[in-house]
This record gives structure tokens, C-alpha cells and sequence, in this order.
């Protein structure tokens, strides 16, 4: 099938003329037009705009000037501004908002040729770990239990349309966003690689702000080689954003084959949190050990400060969206709810247009910012955070990146760890580390649990050096083998 | 720390966020159970530390102060609610 191929596959496939971009287009067209009114993956399908882009990717295969993703098929999250076409954020806040311009990564994918499917479903404004915060409704994971067939699952999230669609075969890769684990919790959950590159390494500009300081786009696909190629068209200095990086982009493709041999590979002693369960933490060792036995020396190292990760982001990640959201105040575009006076129409808009946990966070953030409270919170979380990043800095001193388990359980079932916030935000401790500091981290698939789940191990590294993370994560998945597939996908 | 009624109602009016009466107790509940989680950052030594206030750590790169886009009048006011001419029509926001 050619939903099946691995985007380099395809991209073989394409330029020997085994099939067209408009052959491979319209098989995941049709993919989608079957199971997303299931999945929910997608908020909104591009059907003609695909078809177009798809036969210009013909137009130019034919002449010999095809690039890097010329025909591919991808997903978009949608918090990426798309020229033309509606960008929701997840958030009805947001009402008809079809932004007139695109964001530099988008940009960057339609300039070596890929084509967009379409706006891929999240948590409203990245703000979940499960995609159930979504106004365009939950996302069921394409994966099923096997003692428990009947229970839907969550694919993780925020980026949890972008992971069901690559997952059931609805897009041969797609692009995410991780402010707190977004990208690598819903690649573990649905068996995908994902990584979150270095603070930096990709644009944010045309990107929907959640949390400036903490987010960043980055790809999803099923191997390390995708998901190197996706990378290696989104990354690249931005002068739109002040915060891009003015560094190369390497060959990123290239590093997935290095190897490991000479590598020193840490292991933080504070990830054994405990009630770690058993199966997880046999993965963690077996990963190690393929790392060994592929010629890495596996190092104990210590985060001494990562426990406080998940509070000091509880306290950055608020204060940050709850400036960021300000802006959506219901005057100049997105949703409008009339008052009595100017405040009540603010009161009002945001009221009706921010889901519940959205309005909890903003109210968090607000708090943690008023008078009388910044030191004693925003202020102490900054001065941890700077902690958080020595303590990286000083684990890199020892070795070339760690291993960590990504999530700390496999998918749950949708409604799960819904009843307090903290449960869901605990999803979220071994991954928001990385985003404190902006080091890149990767997730790449490991093994399956006792209920024939997907589990991912991450690797993370340091700054700029996704060349390594890519070297390590291929190693991982030439030990591995992993080969399940999800019992929902495009021929199954 | 743990927010009240009153506290509540506050940090919503800042935040510009309508609360009906009977949500304030849930609200109250949920951001006290935050909050109360958050407390173990005080068990940390943070002194002479400097604060991170972003990942990147770096300086921001200065640039010319010229024009280099622009032109896009309708592109603009597309997602205007209203427009008169070429200007956005919105209720009015200053007094």
C-alpha cells in the first residue's frame, strides 16, 4: 500500500516514477475520507489544495526539479498559520480565523515540495496531554488494547492529531509542536518517532504562542530517517523570530546511520521515579543495552533538580499563556460575545471561547504574575529553571546524551486521569525537562507493554547536536525492530 | 497559600475571564490543588542564583530599522469584523 511507505521510501519511489505525488496524495485522501470520521485527527481537510500542490509536485518531477519532500504527504498541526486556510489552535476562540500569511516552517515544507492534507486536531492551544481539551472534540487513537479492544484510547498530546494521523497511515509524516512534551508523549503513545529539536532550531514565527520561552516545532514520523528528513526542511535561522538560531543546518539524514560506537550515554538517576512500572523500567535496560552492545558506554549521571521540573513549568508555562492569550479579547478577530460595556464584552468572549483548561491555566498564570506574588512564584521558578539547566549542562560535561523512558505509562483510555489536573500533568514529568532547558530530546519507539501498547524511549542531548540524537535513536530502532502497527489504519 | 472566594473572583477579573457564581468553588478547588502542588519549589535553594528567563540564553540579534514588508491592505483586513475603507472597524477601546 502506499499509505505504508516511509517517506524515503516514497521519495524513491517518486522520482523512479513507480507512482505520481497525485497517486500518493489521493490514497491518503482517501485514507482519511474512511477513518478520520472515527479518528478525529483532523479539524479540517485539504482535499483540492492537496490535489493541487500534488500535481505541481508531478509538474516538477518530471523536469527534474524535485526537492528534498517534493509529493510528500503531511499532516499540519494546527497551530501553524497556513496561508488561506482556517488555523483554530483547537480554541473556538479563535471563531472563522483563516490566516493570511504562513508560518516560516509550514513555509519552508511547501518550499522543498511537500503537500499539506490538512490542520491536524489538538489539545486547544497545546494545552493537554491527551487531546481531550480540543473544541473540535477528542482524537481516538488509532491503537487498541489487546485484553480491552472495546476502550478508546488517547494518542497523547497536545500534537495528538498529527500523531493518530501518522499512525494510521492518514499522512507520512506531520509537523508538532512540544511546549511540555507535545511532540515526544504522543510519539510513545502511538509508536512513533518525534523529536523536539533544540530551543532555536525551528521558527516560531507564524506559530500560535502558548508558552514563547518553552515552545517548539518539530517533526513526527515512523522511522529516524523521516523524521531527519522533516527536520532537515523545517529547521533554519528565521530572522522573523528573534529567538531563531543563526547556526547550520546539518545533514541530518546522514547522522541517522553514524552509529553509536565511543559514545558515552547517560543515565539519570532521577528519572527511577518511584511506582515506575516494571515494564518500563525493563525497556529503560533493555535500550541500554542495545547501546552497549552497539558500542556505547552507558554512564550513571545526575539531574538533581529535575524533580521540580514539572512545578517550575506549572508556573513558566501559565505565566507565559496567560500573556500570550490576552491578545484574544474578542475586538479585532476570532469570536465576538457582545456586553454591556467594553469589559463584559471581554469577560464574556473569553468565558465562551476558552475551554476549561485553558481558563484554569490563564487564571494560574495571571496569579502567579499579580502583585505581591511574582517573587514568591515566577521569580523562584525562573532561578530553578536556571538550575535545571546547569544541572544539564553539567551531565553534558560527562557524556554525549541521556536515556530516559518518555512517558511514564503507556496510552490511557479516553476520561482517564481527567477527575485532577495533576494526574494528567504528571504524564508530562520525564519530558518537560528538555523544554526548561531547550535541549533537543527525541522519542523513538522501543517495545510494546503486556497490552500490546507502543512504549518510546527518549534520548536527549545537547544543544545543536540532534546529529547525535538521530545517531542514537537509529540505533535504537535498528535493535528494536519495531514493527507493530496499529490495529486502526489506512488497509487494515 | 491557599486562595479564597474573593481571591478568586480577583484573579478572574485580571485575567478577563467572566466566572459565574456557581463555578467559583470548583475554580477555588482546582487552583488550590495547583497551587498546593507547586509549594515544593520552596524546599529549593535558589540563593545567588539568576533567574532563566528563556532556554535560549542568548542574545538578541540586532537589525536594521527599515520597511522590508508590507502592501497587504486586504490580506489584513481579511479577518477584520468590520471594516470602513481601509481601516478596522471595532468597538471602541478607549475612552
Amino acid at each position: 500500500m502506499l499509505t505504508d511507505l516511509t517517506i524515503a521510501e516514497a521519495r524513491d519511489g517518486l522520482r523512479a516514477k513507480d507512482f505520481s505525488a497525485v497517486d500518493l496524495t489521493t490514497a491518503h485522501l482517501d485514507a482519511i475520507d474512511a477513518l478520520n470520521p472515527r479518528l478525529n485527527a483532523y479539524i479540517t481537510v485539504s482535499h483540492a489544495a492537496a490535489l493541487e500542490q500534488a500535481r505541481r509536485a508531478d509538474t516538477a518531477l518530471a523536469a527534474g526539479t524535485q526537492r528534498a519532500l517534493t509529493g510528500i504527504p503531511l499532516a499540519i498541526k494546527d497551530l501553524f498559520c497556513t496561508e488561506g486556510v482556517r488555523t483554530t489552535a483547537g480554541s473556538k476562540i479563535l471563531g472563522p480565523f483563516v490566516p493570511p500569511y504562513e508560518s516560516t516552517v509550514t513555509a519552508q515544507l511547501l518550499r522543498d515540495g511537500a503537500v499539506f492534507l490538512g490542520k491536524a486536531n489538538l489539545d486547544e492551544f497545546a494545552m493537554g496531554s491527551s487531546n481531550m481539551t480540543s473544541a473540535f472534540g477528542p482524537v481516538e487513537s488509532p491503537w487498541k488494547r489487546r485484553q480491552d479492544q472495546a476502550a478508546v484510547l488517547v494518542p497523547g498530546g497536545s500534537s495528538g492529531g498529527s500523531a493518530a494521523a501518522v499512525s494510521a497511515r492518514l499522512a507520512m509524516g506531520a509537523t508538532g509542536t512540544d511546549t511540555g512534551g507535545s511532540i515526544r508523549q504522543p510519539a510513545s503513545y502511538c509508536g512513533l518517532v518525534g523529536m523536539k529539536p533544540t530551543y532555536g532550531r525551528c521558527s516560531r514565527w507564524g506559530v500560535v504562542a502558548f508558552a514563547s520561552s518553552l515552545d517548539h516545532p518539530g517533526p513526527f514520523a515512523r522511522t529516524v530517517r523521516d523524521t531527519a528528513i522533516l527536520l532537515g526542511s523545517m529547521a533554519g535561522h528565521d530572522p522573523k523570530d528573534s529567538t531563531s538560531a543563526c547556526v547550520p543546518v546539518p545533514d541530518f539524514e546522514a547522522a541517522c546511520a553514524r552509529g553509536v560506537a565511543g559514545l558515552r550515554i547517560g543515565v539519570p538517576r532521577e528519572y527511577r521515579a518511584e511506582g515506575m512500572p516494571s515494564e518500563i523500567e525493563a525497556l529503560w535496560q533493555q535500550g541500554l543495552d542495545w547501546l552497549r552492545a552497539a558500542g556505547a558506554e552507558v554512564v550513571d549521571v545526575s539531574l538533581p533538580h529535575t524533580r521540580y521540573g514539572l512545578a517550575t513549568y506549572y508556573i513558566v508555562a501559565p505565566a507565559e499563556a496567560s500573556s500570550n492569550l490576552a491578545r484574544y479579547d474578542g475586538v479585532r478577530f476570532g469570536l465576538r460575545h457582545d456586553g454591556e460595556d467594553l469589559r463584559d464584552l471581554y469577560e464574556r468572549t473569553r468565558a465562551e471561547g476558552f475551554g476549561a483548561e485553558v481558563r484554569r491555566r490563564v487564571l494560574i498564570g495571571t496569579y502567579v504574575l499579580s502583585a505581591g506574588y511574582y517573587d514568591a512564584y515566577y521569580l523562584r521558578a525562573q532561578k530553578i529553571r536556571a538550575l535545571i539547566l546547569k544541572d544539564f549542562t553539567e551531565a553534558f560535561a560527562k557524556v554525549d546524551a541521556l536515556l530516559t523512558p518518555t512517558a511514564p505509562s503507556a496510552a490511557f483510555a479516553q476520561g482517564e486521569n481527567m477527575d485532577d489536573p495533576i494526574k494528567m500533568y504528571l504524564n508530562d514529568v520525564f519530558t518537560v525537562p528538555a523544554n526548561l532547558a531547550g535541549v533537543p530530546a527525541v522519542s523513538v519507539p522501543a517495545g510494546l507493554d503486556a497490552n500490546g501498547l507502543p512504549l518510546g524511549l527518549q534520548v536527549i542531548g545537547k544543544p545543536f547536536d540532534e546529529e547525535t540524537l538521530f545517531a542514537v535513536a537509529g540505533a535504537i530502532e535498528a535493535a528494536a525492530g519495531f514493527a507493530a502497527v496499529p490495529q486502526v489504519r489506512a488497509g487494515g | 497559600m491557599s486562595l479564597d472566594h474573593a481571591t478568586v473572583r480577583r484573579i478572574a477579573s485580571l485575567a478577563r475571564i467572566r466566572v459565574e457564581e456557581h463555578e467559583v468553588e470548583t475554580l477555588r478547588t482546582e487552583l488550590n490543588g495547583i497551587l498546593g502542588w507547586i509549594e515544593q519549589l520552596n524546599e529549593v535553594d535558589i540563593a545567588g542564583i539568576a533567574p532563566l528567563t528563556g532556554a535560549a540564553n542568548m542574545a538578541l540579534a540586532m537589525r536594521a530599522d527599515v520597511v522590508t514588508d508590507g502592501g497587504y491592505v486586504e490580506k489584513i483586513l481579511a479577518n477584520a469584523p468590520e471594516r470602513i475603507g481601509d481601516f478596522y472597524a471595532v468597538p471602541k477601546v478607549v475612552e
